[in-house]
């Protein structure tokens, strides 16, 4: 990558997700997955891997592929382990002289496939130390299987599993801190990032991820049109807000080096944010103050906390 | 060249002579000794396996599902919960056509806990698309698993085998055996050379897609066709196996079979109990015979119809509980391979052994007694028993 990010040159390279997969206008996914891909050098192959997801059944639909790398999906909660026998035979076949060049290995999953039922393999296979990445593409539930709640579900969002009435207010818990595990593990690179702007916060942490040796995990806000409830063109609206709420901060933690990637110009109201999107609509109705206050407190000390680490 | 090994160190020592490009290794009693040893033949350099010590069975398989796919031979152990662990992955193992081999020391699965052999992990893992050989002791056990790599590997098999011994009696027991030459094992198993794999250069592969209707029962019938295709090719490797190494394998084993009237039918260690039995019932002039299935997967119907063909009374042994309330898995497929023959001998089961339960000669002799007992009064019984149980108190 030459020194100055420039999104032109880089979106003329040829796609390694190509069009004609199905996944829906609006979604995160797909933008990410082209994305984190784009940040490979031309001359170096991949082995992509995905847990069972919306990506997964999107993009290999027996008989077509979108990927034009290798891919391999095996099943939902293993998609760590899975990259990390795709490397280890990489490294066995590369020292007996069977496998010609570079390869890098890249495993999209979502949260469900990585906050909950994947996190065991994930925390193996960064404890080994594979040279892989890891991208979480977070959209906060299982969507795949119709929007049920996840340990990566918002307090507060409406899913089909947190639902909202008289006695229910959506997701009861906060979500799980899952950047802040994958530091704990004390891997070369962990970073948060969203599919925001001219796409250099994604580039930069992606090429990143993908060069340094040893594993690296990205997080990656995913909106989703179906589950947040908003019209389709409102995607890279949303991840702004979710952003410039600091509700989705952007950052790196490099050798245990934590780095605030964006300070926004203006810190707004978590509540801009909620109001975009259908899954917080009863936060809205009257009575329901107190949600957003203690949702707007909630995200303030996590942001603080962020800046003391950061050095912001 | 004669060796006094356990199983687990014969199988470790096969798989060493193999030297597979990747192991992935977890621990469980009563295999954890096979990655033991092979962690020190890493340590000593005498492999170049990629060595991955994973945090489960489950993500043990997913290594050899990845590895294999990739385009390297893999390898892994396990018993009884840990097999029960990786169960998701076996199927997608073989649906995706990917020949690892896989050391199943058999344990009774939980629960209660119980870290004793019986059948029921591999049992419960019969209809995955593993193919399936079971050991009668040490020497069975490193024999098969290096058959186990051809057989795989055959372009119109590519199933992933299970090679399956008993847990403590034969992986922790020590006996003469007879290793053959690395040299030779290694000609034997030949390079793997896949036609396609993710990592090959000039023609990236998908592995792993979402299959809908219209394809989806292709697949599997492929796949079936592939595990009738093994039953053929492990013969042809047993018998190119014999050429190096002068022992003779078929799908069973069949002992004293020649006149017999009446027979068991078992799988693995218990036979050597059987044989002494069979032997000392012979002194008495009973016609007694045993068959020892050694390939449960493909399941050896026919062959097995033809060999029980002229007894008049049968014992299946079961060493794991099926839950069926109809009699255990060896037992339900034996009795629909005999169906076929126009005059059926009659047919019990005895499931017996769970948990690490002993099988002393005597219990096989009483077997053999039930037997002579319902040749004579034409009466059956109970079809589906259990031997040995102590009196409950009520």
């Amino acid at each position: 990558m030459s020194a100055v990010y420039d999104l032109k040159r880089e979106v003329e390279k040829p796609e390694r997700l190509t069009g004609g997969h199905r996944l829906c206008a609006g979604c995160g996914a797909g933008i990410i997955v082209s994305g984190v891909l784009r940040a490979l050098e031309k001359e170096d192959r991949a082995v992509i891997v995905n847990a069972t997801s919306c990506l997964e059944v999107s993009t290999f639909m027996y008989p077509y592929t979108a990927y034009t790398d290798s891919f391999i999906h095996s099943a939902f909660e293993n998609s760590a382990a899975t990259c990390s026998g795709a490397e280890a035979a990489y490294n066995a076949l590369k020292r007996r002289g069977k496998v010609e060049g570079t390869v890098k290995f890249i495993t999209f999953s979502g949260d469900g496939g990585t906050y909950d039922i994947g996190l065991q393999s994930l925390s193996g296979a960064m404890e080994r130390g594979h040279d892989m990445v890891y991208v979480c593409y977070d959209n906060e539930a299982y969507m795949n299987t119709g929007i049920q709640r996840s340990s990566s579900t918002p307090r507060f969002a409406r899913t089909t599993t947190s639902a909202v009435g008289p006695v229910g207010k959506g997701k009861k818990q906060n979500k799980k801190d899952l950047t802040e595990i994958l530091v704990a593990h004390n891997i070369p690179y962990a970073a948060q990032t969203a599919p925001i702007g001219n796409f250099r916060d994604l580039h930069t942490k992606s090429y990143k991820a993908i060069y340094t040796e040893g594993p690296c995990f990205l997080n990656v806000l995913s909106p989703c049109p179906r589950g947040w409830d908003y019209p389709m063109a409102k995607l890279p609206e949303i991840i702004k807000l979710a952003v410039d709420t600091c509700v989705w901060p952007l950052y790196e933690v490099e050798e245990g080096v934590w780095r605030l990637s964006y300070m926004p110009k203006k810190k707004l109201p978590v509540e801009e944010f909620f109001r975009s999107q259908g899954r917080f609509k009863h936060m809205f109705l009257k009575g329901n103050e107190w949600m957003i206050e203690e949702a707007q407190q909630y995200v303030d000390q996590k942001w603080e906390r962020l800046l003391e680490r950061t050095d912001a | 060249m004669s060796n006094c090994l356990s199983g687990n160190e014969a199988v470790a020592y096969a798989i060493k002579q193999i030297n597979p490009d990747v192991m992935g290794a977890f621990p469980i009693t009563p295999s954890t000794e096979i990655p033991e040893h092979f962690a020190q033949y890493v340590a000593d350099g005498e492999v170049d396996t990629e060595y991955v010590t994973v945090e489960s069975e489950h993500s043990s398989m997913s290594v050899c599902v990845a590895a294999e796919a990739a385009g390297a031979r893999s390898v892994c152990a396990t018993s009884s919960c840990g097999l029960a662990l990786m169960y998701e992955l076996l199927y997608i193992a073989a649906s995706c056509r990917l020949p690892i081999t896989l050391a199943c020391v058999n344990r009774a699965l939980s629960g209660p806990i119980n870290i004793n052999n019986d059948h029921s992990d591999s049992m419960g893992a019969r209809d995955s698309g593993w193919i399936q050989i079971y050991a009668e002791n040490n020497q069975e056990a490193y024999d098969n698993f290096i058959m186990a790599v051809p057989v795989g590997e055959t372009p119109s098999v590519r199933l992933p085998v299970m090679t399956c011994m008993d847990g403590f009696i034969t992986s922790h027991a020590v006996e003469n055996i007879e290793l053959l030459e690395t040299d030779a094992v290694r000609k034997f198993v030949g390079e793997y050379n896949p036609e396609n794999y993710l990592l090959k250069k000039e023609n990236p592969l998908a592995v792993g897609p979402y299959d809908i209707s219209p394809y989806y029962m292709e697949h599997k019938v492929m796949e079936a066709e592939a595990m009738k295709a093994a039953k053929a090719r492990i013969l042809e490797v047993a018998a190119e196996f014999a050429k190096i190494s002068g022992r003779h394998y078929g799908l069973f084993e069949e002992y004293r079979m020649e006149d017999a009237q009446l027979a068991l039918v078992l799988i693995g260690s218990s036979a050597g109990t059987a044989k002494a039995a069979v032997d000392k019932l012979r002194e008495n002039g009973v016609k007694a015979g045993l068959i020892k299935v050694r390939v449960f997967r493909p399941f050896p119907g026919e062959e097995l119809a033809r060999a029980l063909a002229n007894t008049k009374a049968v014992a299946v042994m079961d060493k794991s509980e099926g839950f069926s309330a109809n009699g255990g898995p060896l037992f339900a497929e034996t009795r629909s391979a005999l169906y076929d023959l126009k005059d059926r001998p009659y047919l019990i089961d005895i499931v017996y052994g769970l948990g690490g339960r002993d099988l002393k000669t005597e219990d096989v002799e009483e077997v053999f007694g039930r037997l002579a007992y319902i040749t004579v009064t034409g009466e059956t019984g109970p079809v589906y028993t259990h031997l040995g149980q102590r009196q409950r108190r009520r």
